[in-house]
């Protein structure tokens, strides 16, 4: 199902969701510590190598909504997707259209993710990059 | 006065109602990773504030009951984690100022809402699932990291009436990664991203006796796995169907859950099934059952006309301020600008905002009038519905100088009508 592009390019499909770091943080949102509980990505252990990637680096995700640099995380997830916490960094590549329920499309959006060395907005520059 | 008291956690829709909390430390015992987060000292919003300066309530009141008479269509979003009594002035507020209602499950539960005003729902408390339930389908939820204690307290290894302990329950979740719920399951069946809806209908034709129609893989389910489902969901004597936002916000979104609400309608020709959300913010549902009491609908509702309309693919916060459909919002214990997707925060940034919360978070940095609140089940009471739909009084345990969410929407409701004379 993974595509692999010829400069280590990855097309995958992107969910979010909750985690218990997340939740703790959730009302304390100008933290370092809300920071860090939502601005990474969980990629499969095959992917993460195939992108050459190392615990800590960073990498682009890209939708046809938007791009967003977060850090590069192993995580459980099968081939070809990738899990971001939800929260604003996620939010940047989501899909907004509802087929008129008002529910965004927040999981299962097609996009790229590659690695990269740009660097992960704090809250407040994500904020101004909308 | 240090004491140790009760206290009702108002963060998830569990709504445990056997915390305790020691008011001089201000630390919780009991609750989980997230009640503890809930009932300890963050930062607070200081002081209400207009343009970055610190006011009285009485004026940041006033300066946001100018913004709200003098837009020609105000949302007002949130509500999901305040009380029922706060919610009923909010929707009296919208009516007033000729806006748009619209609640967090708007981008949580409210396919569920639609699903439900399609098919109904058959559905049970807590406490039957806790006492009854000898299956429990987890299906696209996480309680393990959403709603941590579900499954101690009702769900996994809850010990009821009739199912004593964990053994005598059977836990199946399905999901699309192995999440830390899955991993305390008996069963884990991982599916493709997106394909709830023809799993459902695969599980529905098998349950009906047309098995025969079933490819031999559904969303990367083997037919013989799902045949074997169905025999465990016939065979079940009493069974629920848990379902979380795995459902709602992926492909098929209320369609899914319509699906699901047939299966399960199905499943009780057999033997006695429920389906039900977890629902996530602590009154997400007094967010939506409260509208519904007073003007019929739960979210998504336009008072522009003067009467309401219901009509979430024009008046859901996410459509309306993609169309630029408000010139100003009223924000309450909610964070749209952190939890909406960048093309409806856009507007967000460029329209007056007001905001009511306990916290800073990323829409005090867009909000032009920031009114601080007390946090309910802490400094405020109220009621709120647990997911099930139980009522429980949250309750005031601590002295605080801010007001209430119900006192400043009160207040708010007051100065409106003045400037509407």
């Amino acid at each position: 199902m993974t595509k692999t592009f010829g400069d280590g390019m990855l097309e995958v499909e992107v969910i979010t969701g909750r985690t218990l770091n997340q939740g703790a943080t959730v009302e304390e949102k100008l933290t370092e510590e809300y920071f860090n509980a939502v601005n990474y990505a969980e990629i499969n252990e095959e992917d993460f190598a195939s992108l050459g990637l190392q615990e800590g680096d960073r990498v682009k995700v890209k939708t046809e909504f938007g791009e967003v640099v977060v850090f590069a995380k192993k995580g459980e997830v099968p081939k070809g997707v990738i899990f971001i916490p939800m929260g604003p960094y996620a939010n940047m590549v989501t899909d907004p259209s509802t087929d008129g329920t008002g529910m965004p499309q927040f999981k299962g959006v097609k996009g790229t993710v590659e690695k990269t060395d740009e660097n992960v907005l704090s809250v407040k520059e994500l904020l101004e990059a909308i | 006065m240090a004491e140790t008291v009760n206290v009702v956690c108002t963060f998830c829709g569990s709504v445990c109602d056997d915390g305790q909390f020691d008011t001089e430390k201000f630390k919780s015992k009991k609750l989980c990773k997230l009640g503890s987060s809930k009932f300890s000292e963050k930062e607070r919003i200081k002081a209400p504030m207009v343009d970055g300066k610190e006011v009285s309530y009485e004026e940041a009141i006033e300066k946001a009951a100018e913004i709200l008479v003098n837009a020609k269509k105000p949302l007002l979003y949130g509500w999901a984690s305040t009380v029922n009594e706060a919610i009923r002035l909010g929707v009296i507020l919208t009516e007033k100022v000729g806006g748009v209602y619209d609640q967090c499950a708007s981008v949580c539960h409210a396919p569920g809402t639609l699903a439900v005003i399609e098919e109904g729902l058959p559905g049970g408390t807590l406490g039957a699932i806790k006492n009854r339930a000898d299956v429990v389908v987890f299906w696209g939820a996480n309680p393990m990291e959403a709603h941590p204690r579900h499954g101690m307290r009702y769900s996994i290894s809850a010990k009821g009436l009739l199912i004593k302990d964990r053994k005598q329950r059977k836990v199946i979740v399905v999901d699309v990664r192995p999440t830390k719920t899955a991993k305390l399951a008996d069963e884990f069946i991982q599916i493709k991203p997106g394909y709830d809806y023809p799993i459902i209908s695969a599980l529905r034709a098998i349950i009906s006796g047309n098995a025969d129609a079933v490819p031999d893989e559904v969303g990367g389910v083997s037919k013989e796995k799902l045949i074997e489902l169905a025999e465990t969901m016939k065979n079940a004597k009493y069974g629920a169907v848990l379902y979380g936002l795995g459902v709602t916000q992926s492909r098929g979104r209320d369609r899914n859950i319509e699906n699901a609400v047939k299966l399960i309608q199905l499943l009780n020709r057999h033997t006695r099934w429920v389906i039900w959300p977890m629902r996530g913010h602590y009154n997400v549902v007094g967010a939506g059952e409260v509208p519904a009491w007073e003007v019929g609908y739960q979210y998504a509702i336009d008072f522009s006309r003067g009467y309401p309309r219901f009509s979430p693919a024009e008046f859901s916060a996410v459509e309306v301020l993609k169309r630029r459909d408000c010139d100003a919002a009223l924000i309450i214990s909610s964070d749209p600008v952190a939890h909406f997707p960048r093309a409806a925060v856009k507007h967000l940034k460029e329209i007056p905002v007001i905001q009511i919360d306990p916290f800073p978070n990323m829409t005090t940095l867009v909000a032009n009038v920031v009114i601080p609140s007390a946090i309910a089940g802490i400094e405020a009471e109220g009621t709120a519905y647990r997911m099930d739909g139980i009522p429980l009084r949250v309750k005031k345990v601590v002295e605080s100088k801010y007001w209430s969410d119900e006192q400043i929407l009160e207040r708010l409701l007051e100065k409106v009508e003045e400037l509407k004379r």
